[in-house]
């Protein structure tokens, strides 16, 4: 457990009061870094060191720090959840740097995820996408047996593929014109793909894809940021198949 | 005195549907004159604040979280079960009955457990309904494989991410109707304080944890759906942000705590890789179908690589101990079987905390691919954290905090004793006895959200005439007025150590003397370190900035603070229960060979505990527990 080598760590971090605070960035360094850290026992590291010196700590959010809650949200060196394949900032592990490295980290950045403090954003406007359109509208109770609705395996898959997106905005942090095009693409692939959701395909989309405008997010130039970004690896046949779905819905 | 969970009499088969009818309704018009709070929006939450908006009520809900999608139900990996019965191998309700009655050592109730057993079919259909991708087979029909505890394949799964999937239905059933105005959704909110009328539960304070006000909200009936309490371990699986908190707070309002000492560790975790570590994390159980757990039979060998270790030098310790259920043996038992291993000094890696679980057979049997499509992304999950590929070399896996089988105390319509205060999924005692089988949790929070409490409550708000959204009583002022007193408390101390420190002190002491082996000495060392450790705490601990921001410090401390009460109850309670049952093992209960030693004449009840004030002794009244249908016997999966 000890026998690992220490690393030394430069940080800039970016640091804002609250929404109306301008901010700016701070420099730290942080020592006594394990390879097995992950990126955010890292910033713990750092947060009591600054307790301890009567600093306020950096505010962050995290939840589960096992890649799978969405919560975590910190743009590393420039690339949302620090730009390794499929991983989130709470999977990342300090042995992905070196000794001595200085490290950018911001906020998501987007018109539609105004900063609450230093790292910590409002994401609400996700729920509002999934609140115009993010479901079948079944009652609880009074469905059918659960085999009486056949699912073809590959179909079934992919499904699964849109539906592992965590709801993070790592998407939307990545893109260039903060598009939540991936987001929404996902979840409406997912339930136009399978049977159940097809009933309310068109109107799904019709309703997403506006509650998306309407939440200011950007649209798709397909620069594929999003993909890259995504810590689930969603890919961005979703979001040629939301472009798709949301034509056919015209007629 | 004696507690009454008022459970339906006559044959089981019968006794849910019986209830059902002889319950009282709310006519469909008068539904919206009733207000809901629901704090929590994980399984059970989510499903009950989507269910009762649906139905017609007013529902508030509240989480923590930015967002309802995020609670802790999200992180579940392998499954949920249900009596389907499609695989043709011979599972019913009776079954799945049975088999948790016994996978939770007799100390769960018969009626609520066979409820649950019931509406697990309709769980899933609903879930399909929603749109949830389950897996399924070439055919089109729906997956099922085997968990612990069970000799019956019974487990949906979506992936190695069920719990995610089944939130998100769960979730997107509530975000339908915060659309359709009958749920108003608090995010970022935490329940600080239960506001309690003449006897009756009336309402919650919260703190806005951007802002920092503290806000009160007032309806007919306040559910609590807030999880478990395992982060008294300070290492466990469940997320950060875990608390104690709102249980706590209402347990010091008069709600009673049941069985506090039983919590789950879960034999498949990550083994902790040095102290500045936050959490722990778990690797389904699921992988136990495929994975063989051993340990190196001689000591000398346990430094070597394990493909030096030869296969006769290996001893697959559960296929040994177990031969009926082998790798499949529930967790308390599979958690035990590794500890001993690893106190034998039999144990692998840093510390010889760990224990092999091994594909290789199964990669051999059934190739590489398979096992990546049953498992790839825990498999990824386990590189990422330690940097091992476990197609190559066997994963290392100890047992860690995981799920709290106690909580409050439910009457069968999960009542507390306070009247208008529910409580659902883990945070109540209900279903689960001692121990927790696999792939239940998610078949509790949802059974209780989509099935029981609609029914329920109705027979309760029956009752009641509609009493509005008022904060004016005096007890509403007086919670926020001690909310607000006990936050201005805790940035007042302005000690020297940290928030983390002092959880990290709590934890340790309660994983060495209150985690997978208790006994008497233990538990009373651990009586008197708690509060002195709790007496430190409010001199010495520092918490920045203030309460009108922003200040996660500030949520901490709170947590820490109520962790640092609980902590005691929970010691008192594993110090009373003088037998070994599920989780719960006293080392002075056991049997030659080990086997937790249960007394079913002196503590076949669940225990709840009354709050008498902080330094007072709080007072145990007990439920008996009867079994009618499945005979007491002792739990062999040999």
């Amino acid at each position: 457990m000890s026998d690992h080598k220490t690393m030394t760590i430069n940080l800039v971090v970016w640091r804002q009061k609250n929404a109306n605070d301008p901010g700016k960035y701070e420099n730290y360094t942080v020592n006594g870094i394990t390879e097995h850290h992950s990126f955010l026992e890292m910033m713990d590291v750092l947060n009591e060191d600054l307790i301890k010196t009567g600093k306020d700590p950096v505010a962050f959010d995290h939840d589960c720090r096992e890649g799978i809650c969405g919560m975590c949200s910190q743009v590393v060196n420039g690339m949302p959840h620090g730009g390794q394949d499929r991983t989130t900032v709470c999977q990342l592990h300090m042995r992905k740097f070196h000794d001595g490295d200085t490290i950018y980290i911001d906020p998501w950045r987007a018109k539609a995820f105004p900063i609450v403090k230093d790292l910590v954003v409002d994401r609400e406007a996700l729920d509002t996408i999934i609140q115009a359109g993010g479901y079948t509208s079944c009652h609880t109770g009074g469905v059918p047996d659960g085999n009486a609705i056949l699912i073809a395996k590959p179909v079934a898959d992919e499904a699964m593929d849109a539906a592992e997106c965590i709801g993070c905005g790592a998407c939307v942090a990545g893109c260039p014109n903060s598009a939540a095009m991936l987001f929404t693409g996902a979840k409406v692939s997912q339930l136009a793909v399978l049977p159940q959701g097809k009933t309310e395909a068109k109107q799904r989309v019709k309703s997403m894809v506006n509650a998306m405008k309407e939440c200011g997010f950007g649209n798709c130039t397909n620069h594929y940021e999003c993909q890259v970004s995504c810590p689930k690896g969603i890919n961005v046949k979703f979001i040629a198949r939301m472009n798709r779905e949301y034509l056919k819905a015209q007629f | 005195m004696i507690l009454d969970g008022k459970c339906p009499t006559g044959p089981i088969q019968q006794s849910w549907d019986k209830h059902c009818f002889d319950l009282k309704l709310v006519n469909p018009a008068n539904k919206r004159k009733y207000n809901i709070i629901m704090v929590g929006t994980g399984l059970a939450g989510g499903a009950a604040a989507a269910s009762l908006g649906e139905l017609g009520y007013n529902v508030m809900a509240f989480c923590y979280q930015d967002s309802p999608r995020r609670a802790h139900s999200i992180a579940a990996q392998g499954g949920i079960n249900a009596a389907k019965a499609y695989p043709n191998d011979g599972d019913s309700i009776y079954r799945l009955f049975y088999d948790t009655i016994k996978g939770g050592d007799f100390r769960a109730r018969e009626a609520d457990v066979w409820r649950l057993a019931q509406v697990s079919n309709n769980i899933i259909d609903q879930c399909v309904a929603q749109g949830v991708p389950f897996a399924r087979d070439y055919a089109g029909y729906l997956d099922n494989r085997s968990f612990g505890g069970a000799q019956v394949s019974r487990t949906f799964y979506a992936r190695g991410q069920t719990g995610q999937q089944l939130l998100l239905g769960a979730y997107s059933a509530l975000s339908r109707q915060i659309k359709a105005g009958t749920v108003k959704m608090y995010n970022r909110r935490e329940m600080l304080d239960l506001v309690v009328v003449d006897g009756v539960a009336r309402g919650i304070t919260v703190r806005n944890l951007v802002t920092g006000e503290i806000e009160c909200y007032a309806a007919d009936a306040v559910c609590l759906a807030t999880g478990g309490y395992v982060n008294v371990f300070y290492l466990s699986t469940n997320a950060m942000g875990c608390s104690v908190t709102a249980q706590w707070v209402a347990h010091k309002k008069g709600a009673y705590f049941a069985n506090p000492c039983y919590t789950q560790i879960h034999p498949t975790c990550i083994p902790q890789a040095g102290d500045y570590q936050s959490k722990l994390t778990l690797m389904s159980e699921s992988l136990r179908n495929d994975g063989r757990c051993w340990v190196p039979k001689k000591k000398e060998d346990c430094g070597k690589h394990p493909s030096e270790i030869a296969e006769e030098d290996r001893d697959y310790y559960l296929e040994r101990k177990y031969p009926s259920f082998g790798n499949l043996a529930p967790r308390d038992i599979a958690s035990r079987a590794a500890k001993e291993q690893c106190d034998d000094s039999r144990g692998v890696g840093p510390g010889g905390r760990g224990v092999y679980l091994d594909f290789s057979s199964a990669i051999n049997r059934v190739g590489e691919s398979t096992i990546k499509e049953r498992y790839g992304n825990l498999f990824e999950m386990y590189e990422k954290i330690t940097d091992e590929n476990a197609y190559k070399r066997p994963m290392r896996m100890y047992p860690a905090p995981h799920y709290s089988m106690g909580g409050l105390w439910v009457d069968y319509n999960l009542m507390s004793n306070i009247p208008g205060l529910f409580v659902l999924g883990e945070a109540n005692f209900s279903v689960h006895g001692a121990n927790r089988l696999g792939a239940s949790a998610l078949m509790q929070g949802l059974a209780d959200g989509y099935f029981v409490i609609p029914y329920t409550i109705g027979g309760y708000l029956a009752g009641v005439k509609p009493s509005g959204t008022s904060t004016d009583a005096a007890e509403f002022k007086k919670s926020m007025e001690d909310v607000n007193a006990n936050a201005n408390k805790l940035l007042n101390v302005n000690g020297k150590k940290t928030v983390t420190e002092f959880m990290r002190e709590l934890g340790g002491l309660m994983w060495e003397n209150c985690g997978m082996a208790r006994s008497d000495a233990s538990l009373k060392e651990n009586l008197k370190k708690i509060p002195a450790l709790r007496e430190e705490f409010w001199q010495n601990v520092k918490v920045t900035g203030t309460g009108a921001e922003f200040n996660q410090q500030l949520e901490n401390a709170g947590r820490t603070a109520d962790f640092l009460e609980f902590a005691e109850l929970m010691c008192r309670d594993a110090l009373h229960r003088e037998e070994s049952c599920g989780g719960h093992f006293r080392v002075e209960h056991q049997y030659d060979d080990g086997e937790a030693k249960r007394n079913d004449a002196d503590f076949c009840y669940a225990g709840a505990w009354e709050f008498k004030g902080l330094n007072n002794e709080p007072e145990l009244h007990k439920e008996p527990l009867k079994f009618e249908n499945v005979h007491l016997a002792v739990r062999s999966y040999k």
